[in-house]
């Protein structure tokens, strides 16, 4: 029997990376970062920090033999600095030594001079002075420009979104073990295993196949370990490449806080025209986003931004830009929504600011111009199995909102200090990676002669029940108990050429190449059993362990099964690959069918407002989410509530700050604040079923989409607030934390 | 050198006593399922409970690893997750798993530890009272609609009201949610020989630690250290006097009969007050010495306008708390020192207010926060404390806005003037609890907030805020 995931993580009882036991001899890396924003390194003095007792070796760039290179866009991504440093935190050398804390200690030792170069910090600035990823990106659909003169109502704004530190409990961390014949083999705490093992593979100038990567889970991750983790486990691999000795590199919480990028933090002018129907007739965006010192993902967020910038609206006339500026903070990065969160954040405040300008509620415009089947996203690709309104429609039925909503107005009317306020956010996000060839995925399965089964694939568990969605899949496909099954670590010299676990699809991906290796050991095993059953391998099933001929059951158990299909020499093992059909996307057009298919759903926030002391508790989030044929409902709901929360996070608490020269001042749990267990809401959660045939089973993917129903707590923030303050005139700058409630409570336009 | 029982076993450690526990029970035992993340008490996940010998048997309570103190635990029972697990899932972890309280798993053992410390020590299935002995515990995923979950079921499952805290340790080992040894780990302990060396006389004086461990753990590691001993009972009356002990912890003094006949909202005020592990831990007296600019305690005994007992090897003195402060974590407490015990007029408390705000409601450093008192007689203010933190270099004692307040009318008026007078006392800064501008707004809204919760019938917000 194979206990679940979950069984051992309350026992404490799972291994993470740092609860391996260390190997006699293991060395400590610690990187030695830059503590300016940008300059260029005029000498390194490595001489105290080499004097210290237990310093093994100190590593800087013209120690690496391969090419100093651990991204996958542009140059300036290397794993150490050169001649530039272009953030605070950059590494530029690694200090070895045998215990942690003197390897801490002796990087705080390294003396770097550095000629100071100017910095900025903000994307409007960087594009201001021509800082730039690559060139601006547009979507556009119809005609903004003839639009507008066809609409009653035109209102223009801004709206800024903050940065979110991921706050994965489980910090960066890596152990890389020489092996013979110049291999290694690393545990990397990394979303993208393939990633790790291509990019050690390169700095150490070495082929893939000398370097194997191996995850068996991860203490959250949430898009932070997604490309970030590479630059860790690269530096334990030249350590331990170089010094032949295993090496081990791990962050304390503040490191990782000022170390890693953050969620984007994006700035953006929009511009809405509507009739006086409320329908939307035209929509003008352009968000400036904060992407940090170099590319790392910001180009493909960037690009994520412009698929969603319409969200679950049809708008006929549409013109997106989208302008990734370089900065000098630690280059920004994947987080659960990728993107989409901003865009949808824009596109909200330029409805709220709209609806305010036609005295209706929001909710009349999010209503109106909610996208019905056939109708076509910004960059082509019409709405196919659309939920957008069954689930706009299923949220107020089920939830009773329009009682809700005037026992909210009853309240407000009878309570002059205390506000409350609900807001509605529907939400559609597109499934699949749009770098087209990421959606690929193998599974290796095999059946040992003991009947059980051992399964292997690409997705790395982080929490989001991968594994058990793997198992259920197999289990299935195989008709027999998922007991049985053990989901490997993601490990790449089992599975090749794997892409990260992202975008919402590990399960999609990963359990479609699983149920198709299923199938293939599943077609050798119908023939052994037709054979002992005396039928036609078509007649054969196998349900519930049991070999069934016609549908009924036969003496052939999957114990004997097994057995004599080893004993007749038939393949128990098989492996298989699964490509998404049918997605492709043309960058030149801007045109395409990107998405496998989309995500529905709608939520509904309420919040309390202390108008005393600006203090305010989410109280309720009542959601109807499109959630295909659930593989797991207990995991999907996790992730639906997870996601809200984490949302809500990012909207209200969560606020990143940095002093004038890029130093980060939110870096501890102490100044960071995410929410806790008084702060998250009771969450309501309705899934709406359905067939989905362009995933596994009929299941649809869940990661992402639900974070973006936590926009609606900003949303519902603003209008409690006006029903205090009604002369108050929302700036649309998130979070909105008590600080800013209380002075816009009280003040006029912050 | 330290001998304790961890888990099952009894074991010596030699290493120095500032070591922290997460360090002896990961790196050095091995038990990897106490998780080492932020180190400062703020995210639970080290969470293990630390029994305590006291009359009538070992008392337990949830604390984090991470600020814990090898001497700390001496002649004490720790207990990990390793330490509860039987062959199956216990009543608690059964219960965090079928809810689907569980994702990375990371925050998941501290959970267990932290809804243990609950179900060891609470009078009651109290649903509130188990969120506030699992709110220290940070589930990034998140998993609290599993956990708000798992702790509904586990309080309709268990009732605590009919199980004494006497006899909770047999009914726990009954329901499984306790493995049977600890039904003999007081014995074991009591078989333990003390050995209680003098401390040096430069030794560091530690109490909870909670915040020394945060900030000078390197330090204190090197450092002979002298950890004064638990207070009892820390609280009680001499006359007209309020005594609280400097070594009474933030959780006995906010459950103290005694205290809460005082001041009936401090059990709720002080849940503001860090998180229950923390709170388990963390000293009135250590709170104080700290000095911070927005200590919540410090804020409290201002406005009671409270005197220290400071003793020396060779006298006693007493200081007003107003008087302590003398600049940005500076006091007046001199080498070989210590604050003995915080004494105050009961009569403070006849109308006493406490607010604090911050970013998040709980467990967060206060942007700002205000205690009030107020004596009346016929509607008139006999004497009046006014007390902030956050608005300048050190917990404030606002005395200008007190004295303009004494022999007013309880009336708008007086309020407005008392918040005109206030803004004139306080200097706060910009940083990253927030701006100048808006603690000066928050600390009017806090003065309201005094009175009109304590002057219900004579002050209304219509009335102090104009449009």
């Amino acid at each position: 029997m194979h206990a679940n995931d979950t069984d051992l993580h309350a026992q404490g009882a799972s291994t993470f990376i740092d609860d391996m036991p260390e190997p006699a001899g293991l060395l400590h890396a610690c990187p030695v970062v830059s503590g300016i924003a940008h300059g260029l390194i005029e000498s390194i003095d490595l001489n105290d920090a080499l004097a210290c007792p237990g310093v093994v070796a100190i590593l800087l760039a013209r120690d690496i033999p391969g090419c100093n290179n651990i991204g996958n866009v542009e140059a300036g991504e290397v794993l150490l600095a050169e001649q530039e440093v272009v953030y605070q935190g950059q590494p530029v050398a690694v200090v070895v030594a045998e215990s942690d804390a003197v390897a801490r200690r002796a990087a705080g030792l390294v003396r770097i001079c550095y000629k100071e170069l100017p910095a900025v910090f903000d994307a409007r600035a960087a594009h201001a002075q021509g800082l730039h990823i690559a060139p601006p990106r547009i979507f556009s659909l119809g005609d903004v420009d003839q639009a507008w003169k066809d609409c009653d109502v035109i209102v223009e704004g801004s709206a800024v979104s903050g940065a979110q530190e991921h706050v994965y409990l489980e910090t960066q961390v890596a152990v890389a073990y020489p092996l013979e014949n110049e291999g290694l083999k690393v545990f990397s705490a990394t979303q993208s295993p393939g990633m790790v093992q291509r990019v050690i593979a390169r700095v150490l100038d070495c082929a893939m196949n000398r370097v194997e990567v191996d995850v068996l889970r991860l203490g959250g991750a949430f898009g932070g370990k997604e490309e970030q983790a590479t630059g860790w486990a690269a530096m334990a691999a030249l350590a331990a490449g170089r010094l032949q000795k295993p090496v081990k590199i791990r962050m304390n919480q503040g490191e990782d806080m000022r170390w890693t990028g953050k969620r984007h933090p994006y700035d953006s002018d929009f511009k809405i025209g509507l009739d006086k129907t409320g329908r939307i007739l035209a929509y003008e965006v352009c968000f400036y986003q904060n992407a940090g010192a170099v590319a790392d993902l910001s180009l493909a967020i960037l690009e994520r931004t412009l698929f969603h910038a319409g969200n679950s609206y049809f708008i006929p006339n549409v013109r997106a830009t989208a302008i990734s500026c370089r900065t000098h903070l630690p280059p920004n990065t994947a987080f659960r929504g990728f993107g989409g969160p901003q865009a949808m954040f824009a596109l909200e405040a330029a409805i709220f600011k709209a609806a305010a300008a036609m005295h209706v509620d929001p909710a009349h415009i999010q209503r109106r111009n909610l996208l019905q089947e056939g109708q076509p996203f910004p960059y082509g690709m019409p709405a196919e199995n659309c939920r957008a309104q069954r689930c706009w429609q299923q949220l107020h039925d089920r939830f009773d909102l329009p009682r809700r909503q005037q026992a909210i107005d009853n309240f407000n009317a009878g309570h002059s200090l205390e506000k409350k306020a609900l807001a509605l956010m529907p939400i559609c996000f597109g499934i699949s990676f749009t770098a087209t060839f990421l959606n690929q995925a193998s599974a290796l399965v095999h059946v040992y002669a003991d009947g059980s089964v051992s399964v292997s694939c690409g997705a790395v568990e982080m929490g989001q029940g991968v594994k058990e969605k793997i198992r259920h899949v197999a289990a299935r496909t195989l008709g027999i108990d998922k007991a049985r099954i053990k989901v490997e670590s993601t490990n790449t010299a089992r599975i090749a050429n794997m892409s990260p676990t992202a975008a919402s699809v590990g399960s999609d991906l990963n359990g479609q190449a699983t149920l198709l290796a299923c199938q293939r050991i599943l077609q050798g095993l119908k023939t052994v059993a037709a054979r002992l059953a005396g039928g036609e391998p078509e007649q054969i099933s196998i349900e519930q362990e049991q070999v069934c001929l016609d549908g009924r059951p036969t003496a052939t158990g999957w114990n004997k099964l097994v057995s004599e299909a080893y004993l007749s020499r038939t393949p128990l093992s098989a492996h298989a690959h699964y490509a998404t059909p049918k997605v492709f996307f043309d960058r030149s057009t801007e045109r395409g069918r990107p998405f496998a298919y989309h995500v529905y759903g709608c939520a509904a926030v309420e919040v309390a407002v202390d108008c005393l002391r600006g203090t305010y508790r989410v109280t309720d989030v009542s959601i109807v989410h499109d959630g295909g044929r659930s593989l797991a409902p207990d995991i999907d709901r996790g992730q639906v509530e997870g996601g809200v929360v984490q949302g809500l996070g990012w909207m209200t608490l969560e606020e990143v700050r940095h002093d004038g020269q890029g130093r980060l001042l939110t870096d501890s749990l102490t100044a960071y604040k995410i929410p806790d267990l008084y702060f998250a809401p009771d969450i309501a959660v309705e899934f709406l079923d359905g067939d989905n045939p362009a995933a596994v089973m009929h299941s649809k993917a869940v990661g992402e989409p639900p974070l973006m129903y936590g926009i609606g707590g900003y949303f519902a923030l603003v209008k409690a607030i006006r029903a205090f303050n009604p002369d108050w005139q929302p700036g649309f700058s998130a979070p909105m934390t008590p600080e800013k409630v209380l002075l816009a409570l009280y003040e006029c336009g912050c | 050198m330290s001998r304790f029982l961890l888990n099952q076993r009894l074991v010596e450690e030699q290493l120095p006593a500032g070591t922290v526990m997460l360090d002896v029970i990961r790196r050095r035992r091995g038990l990897t399922g106490t998780k080492d993340v932020c180190r400062e008490g703020d995210c639970g996940a080290c969470q293990v409970l630390l029994g305590k010998r006291q009359a009538g048997g070992l008392r337990y309570q949830a604390v984090n690893a991470c600020l814990l103190p090898l001497g700390a635990v001496d002649g004490g029972h720790v207990v990990t997750v390793e330490g509860l697990n039987g062959e199956r899932l216990n009543p608690i972890q059964q219960a965090l798993v079928d809810n689907g309280a569980i994702q990375c798993g990371f925050c998941t053992p501290g959970l267990v530890m932290a809804l243990t410390g609950f179900f060891l020590n609470s009078p009651a299935s109290d649903e509130h009272a188990a969120v506030d002995a699992a709110a220290g515990n940070l589930c990034r995923c998140t998993g609290y609609a599993g956990i708000r979950r798992a702790i509904n079921q586990l309080c309709r499952r268990f009732d605590l009201s009919g199980s004494p805290l006497a006899r909770r340790i047999e009914d726990l080992v009954h329901w499984q949610i306790l493995p049977p040894y600890f039904l003999t780990a007081d014995e074991t302990l009591a078989a333990l020989p003390l050995h209680q060396a003098a401390p040096s006389p430069d030794a560091v004086r530690v109490a909870g630690g909670t915040d020394l461990f945060v900030q000078k753990l390197a330090w204190l590691q090197a450092q002979p250290l002298d950890f004064l001993p638990a207070s009892g009972d820390g609280i009680r009356r001499e006359g007209r006097d309020g005594i609280v002990d400097a070594t009474t912890t933030i959780e006995q003094l906010r459950t103290s009969p005694l205290f809460r006949q005082w001041f009936p909202s401090a059990a709720q005020d002080f849940e503001l007050i860090c998180s229950a592990p923390v709170r388990a831990r963390a000293t009135v007296g250590g709170n104080l010495v700290n000095a911070s600019p927005i200590a919540d305690l410090a804020v409290f005994f201002l406005a009671l306008d409270a005197r220290l007992v400071i003793a020396s090897a060779t006298r006693l003195r007493t200081v007003a708390l107003k008087d302590f402060f003398q600049g940005y974590k500076k006091t007046d407490l001199q080498p070989g020192e210590r604050v003995r015990e915080i004494r105050f007029d009961t009569a403070a408390a006849q109308h006493f207010s406490y607010e604090k705000v911050s970013k998040r409601t709980h467990l967060d450093i206060a942007g700002v926060n205000s205690a009030l008192s107020i004596e009346q007689a016929d509607g008139r203010i006999v004497k009046a404390r006014l007390a902030a933190g956050g608005i300048g270099p050190v917990p404030a004692y606002l005395a200008a806005t007190g004295a303009c307040l004494q022999g007013k009318t309880i009336e708008p008026a007086t309020v407005l003037e008392a918040v005109e007078i206030a803004q004139g006392e306080i200097t706060p800064i910009s940083d990253i609890r927030g701006s100048a501008e808006y603690k000066r707004l928050l600390l009017r809204q806090l003065i309201f907030a005094h009175f009109l919760k304590l002057f219900p019938d004579t002050i209304r917000w219509e009335q102090l805020h104009a449009r």
